[in-house]
């Protein structure tokens, strides 16, 4: 599930070792971010074993949920009520 | 939550649904292969939601389950040496071996610790120098990154009583192995969202092409399956075979490269032995020649094991996707969550347990 980087820590001289507190819907946990130099504090990150393996992509995101909502909704009405 | 909560709208859900029924003319099987996307499709019964004739059939893509019988067998044995604390993901110390599991050496006073990230075995190492620390590396690519980054710490640390017990697999090549099988009935793959976001998906376009079989990157919250599904049964009905990503918000095409340039420098491709599924070339990974002297099957010396499986388990065929969970004899009977004779019942990316949370009954499973 992805978390909400709060804060970040790159010790001087070991970007191996840059870590920091990520949120998951209120529990934090502290997490490697050696992987995702470029997810800052505020950024979303998907995270494996303790690792941030990826920065969500909040453009992307916006447009994956755009098209899902253009689609047509004419044959709900053949489903019945959801 | 955010990116979560506007991922599982059963509004857009049902449009989704439909939008599949409108495009889905004639029976198309589809494989996911990720566990964790196993375990939102039989959790939320979006395969028994699916247009008729559109079926998912369960990949082998839970790491715990395809973890060789031998490999845990050697865990078991390393881990209740004297002088050894044994570190493991939670899911591994309830995995059955020939003759018995991690969660008995330590009820049997072995030192076995469950940790959370491989970071904390490094960690237990620097804080026991007198004890000689083995974290048993299972996994996916999703896994890799973390598992080399803590071999390159141990190095740096200069900790000379760290070891892995290591049995990575790779993903391409267990989706080759499955189109290769003359049995094969899967026409598109939905491939497992996390491992591109690590590989990226240019491994996948060449198997797209020469199977001319629809790929598609696919994110584990219910519209992300149901768009993946979507999108992978447009190609079918179109006629075309190309890697497509669904996931755009958490995959790039070439994936996380620093992290692919922690797993080359730490491992190398090797063939490897998966459990239900057998020897698959160069499917996995062992420890690079640089860090060969972190590798504790060498440290300690494990040698084959004549390994046995329980005859009455299935995990062989549910792996391959030839027989559910509710086909198997002992599924709800001799095989629960609490006493597995699988691995796919252990862990919580097991199809069988996935099936079992699910309450799924034979007769439901048969009927739909």
């Amino acid at each position: 599930m992805p978390g909400r980087i709060l804060d970040v820590d790159v010790p001087e001289g070991r970007p191996d070792l840059r870590t920091g507190t990520v949120d998951f819907g209120g529990v934090r946990r502290p997490v490697c971010l050696a992987y995702t130099p470029e997810a800052e504090v505020g950024d979303y990150v998907i995270v494996h074993v303790g690792f941030a393996i990826s920065r969500v992509d909040e453009d992307e995101a916006a447009k994956t949920l755009a098209v899902l909502r253009a689609m047509p909704d004419a044959l709900a009405t053949e489903l019945g009520p959801a | 939550m955010r990116y979560l909560d506007e991922y599982r709208d059963p509004e857009l859900a049902r449009r989704l649904l439909a939008e599949l029924r409108a495009t889905a003319t004639r029976p198309w099987t589809i494989m996911e292969v990720c566990g964790g996307q196993t375990h939102t499709i039989v959790r939320q019964g979006i395969d028994e939601l699916l247009p008729a004739g559109i079926r998912m059939i369960h990949g082998p893509g839970c790491p715990v389950c395809v973890t060789p019988l031998e490999m845990v067998d050697k865990a078991v044995a390393v881990a209740g040496r004297p002088g050894v604390i044994f570190t493991s993901y939670g899911d591994m110390l309830r995995v059955p071996g020939t003759t018995g599991d991690l969660l008995g050496v330590k009820a049997r006073g072995g030192d076995v610790r469950v940790v959370y990230t491989p970071l904390e075995a490094v960690r237990i190492a620097a804080a026991n120098p007198d004890k000689q620390v083995v974290f048993f590396a299972v996994g996916f690519e999703t896994t890799a990154p973390a598992n080399a980054m803590a071999v390159l710490h141990a190095a740096r640390a200069g900790l000379t009583n760290f070891s892995m017990l290591v049995s990575h697999v790779l993903v391409p090549p267990a989706i080759t192995a499955i189109l290769d099988a003359p049995d094969n009935e899967v026409r598109a793959f939905l491939a497992a969202g996390h491992v591109c976001a690590v590989m990226g998906w240019t491994q996948y376009e060449p198997i797209a092409a020469r199977y001319r079989v629809p790929i598609v990157v696919t994110g584990f919250e219910p519209l992300d399956l149901l768009e993946g599904i979507l999108m992978a049964v447009r190609q079918l009905e179109e006629g075309r075979a190309e890697v497509e990503n669904q996931y755009a918000r958490a995959v790039r095409r070439d994936g996380n490269l620093e992290a692919q340039q922690a797993i080359r420098r730490v491992f190398r491709v090797t063939g490897r032995a998966w459990r239900g599924i057998g020897r698959i070339p160069e499917s996995g990974l062992s420890l690079s020649t640089e860090f060969a002297g972190y590798d504790a099957e060498t440290r300690f010396g494990t040698e084959s094991l004549a390994v046995r499986e329980n005859p009455e388990c299935i995990a062989g065929e549910i792996l391959r996707g030839t027989k559910l969970p509710t086909d198997c004899t002992a599924y709800r009977v001799r095989c629960t969550p609490r006493t597995p004779l699988g691995a796919p019942m252990v862990s919580a990316e097991g199809t069988c347990a996935a099936f079992h949370a699910a309450g799924r009954r034979p007769s439901t499973v048969e009927a739909s």
